[in-house]
């Protein structure tokens, strides 16, 4: 009953239509989360660290006349049985001086694991400023069965810190993340056939 | 053209690319699943009369809050507008049939598919067997990947049908308006229902693809190790609800701007006065559903935004309150010294605008971020919600119904029956919803089957306007039964209201099976 005319005019239409759609399912799949991340990167939103190492050499300026209260959180994968607890709760530091600490860890299973620590601060105002010289979070840390280890932290505060802020926590949560792992084992050749 | 000869039985059905056939398939459908989703409410109101655990255990109530909500937004309003949508922009515009009609069958045969394939997981929970979605309507991360049941992943492949569908039905809708438009029907002199459907309509294949991607990913994180929504992996899953309220807050208007659409054409009649602002209706339309992008984190004030951030989305929120004033004072406007009487799908209209705006008002109160700390995952936002979707939505649609039911089926529906309807609905939907206000206020939190003493009283009037809201709507099965199947009723005129405008008054009631074989002019 369309005349031919008609027909065309629709199904250029048509394509264009599907194309908006199809062009929107890959913004969202493509484009929006790396979009996400970068944002995250450069404001903090969302509390998490960043894992870049901090030099400690370019902190800017000592002003030690300021204290703040960092406090240490740790826990694990639902999944996980792992032992994990920081070795102070809570420490009073100067800001912009560096301080260390440390994290203890044990395996109490049979079998070995690859774990990631994921870091995360709160209020995520404070994501920018706290600094990690040195963490374990920085690389995946493998535990052989029963095996404990204490796994250290050199932090700073940079001194432009916003003023109302005395108070932030670090929370850590330790995952297992062996399963993901498996293909990079299987290529060194560490683990066994199955 | 000559006689069209349409196949019988359960084939004229599955294989017809009629727009009314389909729009009929898409309303009937549309009223089996409100009718579906309102016994799970049931359910919900039933556990919820009394303190303490008596009917279902916990995770059973929430498979019902998700599967309600779901069911009740993807399977209820949405097929009701297209179901609307088919039977009458080619009416209105002039056209012949939608410009699609094959699609147009496929997009409708879709959705049975998709609603067994979500449903069929409750009832086999309902049976003894493993868990229904169980996460909320919302689906959040990692409550649907790490934690989610097996049965997320049919949920998830349902999403894509109904996904797929609503975008074909929206394509459909754009194309059949700019092309099939009558001689003279210039773009400003479409009926308002005809042009809140085409907002909607972009509306939807901008962010129905959003929601495909978001359940993309959720089943690539379950299955195929990527870790979008996954800390272990460097994934976060407040990216979820960014993603997911960018699609759901132009989805909120997805729901209410055919509403808008259709209240605006049955006002002017029974005011028997023009509708007032047509043009400003139209820019304001326009603005709502262009606002509607930039305002999803108000759903998230409570993720630790920066104090910049809530501001914004904030501002951005009660922005939205201007156009939507407007539409506001514009029905009013068009009432004003009217010569108004009040015809059943009067009644709801007027209802709409009340209670509509009610809603719109604790809409603005959840803007406000420092308040909306108290106020989120409370039952105040389950009275808002409930407000704009039940008194809003579904009722625009019930008096679009009633409206063009007896153009739809030339006889006049029981117009007792339906005041039934109406009064029994309109005074329970406000028992049912109106305490939810006070219990939220007062800190009684949403998808919790239990609850402090203290809401005891409440809840219990909440559940008797339920179960009363519940039992008014067979009142709605018994009139449609009747002038649908029955076809008991007398007979209308073609113009059936004293002073209805528009094309789709012009031809005969019933409607005939093929709207405008010829376009008509319009002047
Ligand atoms: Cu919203």
């Amino acid at each position: 009953m369309q005349s031919q005319y008609l027909k065309v005019r629709n199904q250029s239409l048509l394509v264009k239509l599907v194309g908006i759609s199809g062009f929107m399912f890959i913004f969202a799949v493509l484009v929006l989360p790396p979009m996400y991340e970068v944002l995250c990167d450069l404001t903090g939103l969302n509390g998490k660290v960043s894992l870049k190492q901090f030099d400690i050499g370019a902190r800017s300026g000592d002003t030690a006349e300021r204290m703040i209260t960092v406090q240490f959180v740790a826990d694990v994968d639902p999944k996980a049985d792992w032992a994990f607890k920081p070795k102070t709760r809570s420490m009073k530091v100067f800001i912009g001086q560096t301080h260390q600490t440390s994290f203890f860890v044990r395996n109490p299973n049979r079998e070995a694991v690859i774990t990631q620590a994921i870091p995360s601060v709160s209020p995520a105002q404070a994501t920018l400023y706290l600094k990690k010289a040195q963490c374990f979070c920085f690389e995946q840390q493998q535990l052989a069965a029963g095996e404990a280890k204490e796994m250290g932290l050199i932090f700073y505060v940079d001194p432009d810190i916003p003023e109302h802020l005395t108070t932030i926590t670090l929370a850590y949560r330790l995952y297992d993340i062996t399963d993901r792992m498996k293909p990079s084992i299987a290529e060194t050749g560490e683990s066994e056939h199955v | 053209m000559g006689d069209h000869h349409k196949p019988s039985g359960i084939k004229r059905w599955l294989l017809t690319t009629n727009h009314k056939d389909i729009g009929s398939m898409y309303l009937i459908f549309s009223l089996v699943m409100f009718l579906i989703g309102g016994v799970m409410a049931l359910v919900i109101r039933a556990e919820l009369m009394f303190p303490g655990l008596q009917l279902v255990d916990p995770n059973f109530f929430n498979q019902m809050t998700t599967v309600h909500g779901l069911v009740m937004v993807f399977g209820a309003v949405m097929p009701a507008f297209v179901g609307l949508a088919n039977w009458l922009i080619p009416m209105m515009i002039g056209a012949p049939d939608m410009a699609l009609p094959r699609m147009n069958n496929w997009s409708f045969w879709i959705l049975p598919f998709a609603f067994t394939i979500l449903i069929s997981s409750v009832i086999t929970s309902a049976l003894g067997g493993p868990s229904a979605p169980n996460f909320g309507w919302t689906f959040y991360a990692p409550l649907s990947t790490t934690y989610g049941p097996a049965s997320t992943d049919f949920f998830i492949f349902s999403v894509h049908l109904m996904g797929i569908s609503s975008i074909m039905g929206a394509i459909n809708v754009i194309v059949t308006i700019f092309n099939l438009r009558a001689p003279g029907m210039t773009l400003m002199k479409m009926p308002l229902f005809v042009w809140t459907w085409l907002i909607t309509a972009y509306l939807l294949i901008a962010v129905m693809p959003v929601l495909a991607g978001a359940v993309t990913m959720m089943l690539t994180d379950r299955h195929f190790g990527t870790s979008f929504f996954d800390a272990a992996g460097g994934g976060d899953p407040v990216l979820f609800q960014h993603i997911f309220w960018f699609f759901g807050h132009p989805e909120v208007y997805i729901m209410i701007l055919p509403s808008f659409g259709v209240v605006s054409s049955i006002l002017p009649t029974f005011a028997r006065k023009p509708l007032f602002g047509y043009s400003s209706m139209v820019y304001a339309t326009a603005s709502i559903a262009f606002l509607s992008f930039v305002v999803w984190a108000h759903h998230m004030f409570t993720v630790g935004m920066p104090l910049a951030g809530n501001l914004f989305f904030m501002y951005m929120t009660m922005l939205i309150a201007v156009p939507t004033g407007v539409k506001v004072f514009n029905w009013v406007a068009t009432m004003w010294k009217g010569s108004m009487t009040f015809e059943v799908p009067m009644l709801f209209s007027l209802a709409f605008v009340i209670l509509f705006t009610i809603g719109g008002l604790s809409g603005l109160m959840l803007a406000i971020t420092p308040v909306d700390q108290q106020y989120h995952d409370t039952y105040f936002v389950v009275a808002h919600f409930h407000y704009v979707l039940v008194s809003g939505a579904i009722f625009g649609i019930i008096a679009g119904v009633y409206y063009w039911l007896p153009k739809w089926t030339g006889v006049m529906f029981n117009e007792t029956l339906a005041k039934w309807h109406f009064w029994s609905s309109v005074i329970t939907v406000n028992i049912l919803f109106f305490p939810m206000h006070f219990v939220g206020l007062a800190g009684m939190p949403r998808r919790i089957p239990d609850y402090a003493l203290q809401f005891a009283d409440f809840n219990f009037l909440i559940s008797l306007g339920g179960f009363g809201f519940g039992l008014s709507q067979l009142f709605l099965v018994a009139v449609v039964w009747q002038a649908c199947f029955k076809r008991k009723g007398k007979a209308v005129t073609d113009q059936v209201w004293e002073s209805a405008e528009g094309l789709e008054w012009t031809l005969p009631s019933p409607a005939p099976y093929h709207s405008f074989t010829t376009p008509p002019l319009v002047k």
